[in-house]
């Protein structure tokens, strides 16, 4: 694990500020899986919890501009970049100020005004929606880059390996982070692909392929940086490996009993959290109190959120019919 | 004033135009940049607007077709050209999953304004991977339009209205009808998708149809002019908006339709057509509504097995004259 100290460049405000979002990410997302479990929300729901280091580092090497496409598994990349958590609930909760106005729920969430392109219900649909969208930024010439985010199992799909091609080759200022938590749905990583660091793919496609501690948000930050500098710099895209663990199952509901209690118990001892706030406390001095206000502050703003989302009305069902097109040629394309 | 010319000229034209008009307009596909593609569509624009504007790209279907769409949803206005419209099922899931859901999906927040050029249809010979005609397979998925024009004058116009579209619009284009010739207008404006053309006007019968099979239609309908049926030749020209207005004008004239298409019968767009007229004009039918499509068979490579599956002006005819003594029942 890397050691806070070489990390002088990143300031205390800002390690404290990727605690917050970590634990933002996760009490998110813990409060969604209660009402989920009590059965007052809809759909399906896929968390991410123990994976939130990835999302914080990779967002911090982003800049206003840059772009994301992510996952099922989105809720972390979309906070962590930015997005309102009201409006999130909202959603979630299939109501009218969603951001999707209550037509996307967890798998389709978007906030354009932060570039974030997208949640995505098909495994590794959103690498080709990315590759285009950096075809678009280096087309306009604003030195902004892409990231698409998807999991180990997405690097079996024709997706990624034609994307990887084609951005390579076009030289797209595109970051492929994959979340590589070893399982594929419930399929553990050795019996979905015959190789154990997905970054090797990137050799064939002449881009660097870099693996980083999914675990560590500055290990992240580091791989995310350097490659986001490298995409700027109109070099082309890398492809990043960040190792990490799902602490639940695929989905909610899914009580992953195919994964040996040794490994889940290992990955829970680096939950990115608790040792991301253990080394806050031991090499930056930063007091437990501190940490525990953050917390504290995490659960005002998350109430707020989730009082907010209750309070939004429900879509009349009509709403059904709107939204198809935006030009719908007098209602005749809806007939 | 107006000149002749191909029905490929007409969409090249269009491009070109449209890439004229708005910077944010680039063209990207198998072969399309400096050999101008397999059909020679868009021939000479890579010379004249550059390779960063006419992109050649790998064999990758759904990259090619979701980096269309990827830059659309950042305000490019991506023309993507699959080569056999049969290649469009390597790309489905960006075009079904992510272009045509966009809009819905994220509440009308983010839309997806690119123009899938489709070549569809036989060739002649091309047999089972390379003729098929798809054009329902999109009808069907909820945020796709669809345009089906028969002549170059049509092409033109619609290809400017498909590209200027701020929705995903499928455009197909009948590989049969690249060389065939027409009068376009010096000065084309876009054409608003949805609105049919009567090619013929006629009394008896109503005869829908669009691309290639259109002008076998015609032709049908010249022939049994001689036997004194009047049959009025409505062309689609978009299926996705389809012209309900136009199909019942037509038929509170002549109180029959048969519809004519290349794609196989079953689930084909005929019956959509077929459904509309029977569920919402039925006062105005005094016959059954006839079909006259493809069969329900891949397409055969030997060109009278070919011939067999695909409908001609004299089996359109025939269709027409059995309809002309048919009564509803």
């Amino acid at each position: 694990m890397a050691k806070v100290e070489k990390r002088r460049a990143v300031s205390d405000e800002r390690l404290h500020g990727f605690l917050r979002e970590m634990l933002l990410i996760r009490r998110f997302e813990e409060k969604v899986e209660e009402r989920f479990r009590a059965g007052e929300l809809p759909g399906f729901l896929h968390v991410a919890i123990g994976q939130e280091a990835v999302a914080v580092g990779v967002c911090a090497a982003l800049e206003e501009g840059d772009v994301i496409t992510s996952t099922h598994r989105g809720h972390g990349h979309m906070l962590a970049r930015g997005a309102d958590p009201r409006r999130m609930y909202a959603e979630l909760y299939a109501r009218r100020d969603g951001y999707n106005r209550a037509k996307g729920g967890s798998l389709h969430m978007i906030d354009t005004e932060l570039g974030f392109l997208g949640a995505n219900g098909i495994v590794g649909g959103g690498i080709p929606l990315a590759t285009g969208a950096a075809l678009q930024l280096k087309r306009s010439g604003a030195g902004r880059v892409a990231v698409s985010f998807f999991g180990d199992g997405a690097t079996n799909e024709g997706a990624f390996h034609e994307s990887l091609n084609l951005a390579s080759l076009w030289k797209l200022p595109c970051l492929y982070v994959c979340e590589n938590n070893l399982y594929g749905e419930f399929t553990r990583q050795d019996r979905h692909q015959p190789i154990s660091d997905v970054a090797l793919r990137s050799a064939s496609y002449a881009m660097p392929g870099v693996i980083a501690d999914g675990n560590d948000v500055l290990d992240v930050l580091r791989a995310a940086g350097e490659a986001a500098a490298r995409a700027r710099a109109g070099e082309g895209p890398t492809l990043i490996e960040a190792k990490t663990y799902r602490h639940r199952g695929h989905y909610e509901g899914d009580m992953g009993a195919y994964r040996p209690p040794d490994e889940v118990a290992e990955w829970m001892a680096r939950d990115p959290i608790l040792t991301f706030g253990a080394r806050l406390v031991a090499d930056q001095g930063v007091k437990q109190t501190d940490l525990d206000a953050a917390a504290e502050d995490v659960e005002r703003t998350l109430d707020g959120a989730a009082e907010y989302a209750d309070a939004s009305p429900h879509p009349e069902p009509d709403e059904a019919l709107e939204d198809v097109f935006r030009e719908t040629v007098g209602g005749a394309a809806l007939r | 004033m107006s000149t002749t010319m191909t029905y490929s000229q007409a969409i090249r034209e269009a491009l070109a135009e449209e890439m004229e008009r708005d910077p944010e307009v680039f063209l990207l596909g198998e072969d399309v940049g400096e050999s101008g593609g397999v059909f020679g569509v868009t021939k000479g624009l890579a010379a004249r607007f550059g390779t960063e504007r006419v992109l050649d790209t790998p064999i990758s279907e759904e990259a090619i077709v979701g980096a269309a769409v990827g830059a659309s949803l950042l305000g490019g206005r991506a023309v993507v050209e699959i080569m056999f419209s049969d290649f469009a099922t390597l790309a489905m899931d960006m075009i079904v999953n992510q272009a045509a859901k966009t809009h819905y999906m994220t509440g009308g927040r983010l839309t997806a304004p690119l123009t899938i050029r489709l070549v569809t249809g036989t060739a002649g010979a091309t047999a089972a991977q390379h003729s098929q005609s798809l054009e329902a397979w999109f009808a069907h998925v909820p945020g796709l339009k669809c345009v089906v024009p028969s002549t170059p004058a049509d092409a033109k116009a619609l290809m400017k209205a498909a590209i200027r579209d701020p929705d995903p619009v499928c455009f197909f284009e009948h590989k049969l009808l690249y060389n065939r010739k027409g009068e376009v207008d010096d000065k084309v404006e876009p054409l608003p998708l949805g609105r049919a053309r009567v090619a013929r006007e006629g009394t008896d019968v109503t005869l829908v149809s669009y691309l290639k099979t259109l002008h076998d239609a015609v032709e049908a309908a010249e022939t049994l002019a001689d036997e004194g049926v009047s049959v009025e030749v409505l062309d689609a020209r978009s299926l996705v908006p389809f012209d309900r207005d136009a199909l019942r004008a037509s038929l509170e004239k002549t109180g029959r339709l048969l519809i004519a298409h290349e794609a196989p019968q079953r689930g084909g767009f005929g019956a959509e057509i077929a459904a509309i007229a029977a569920g919402e004009m039925f006062d105005l039918l005094s016959a059954p509504v006839a079909r006259v499509c493809g069969t329900n068979t891949p397409m055969p490579y030997a060109p009278e097995l070919e011939g067999f599956v695909i409908p001609d002006a004299a089996r359109i005819a025939d269709g027409v004259r059995a309809l002309t003594v048919a009564k509803v029942a």
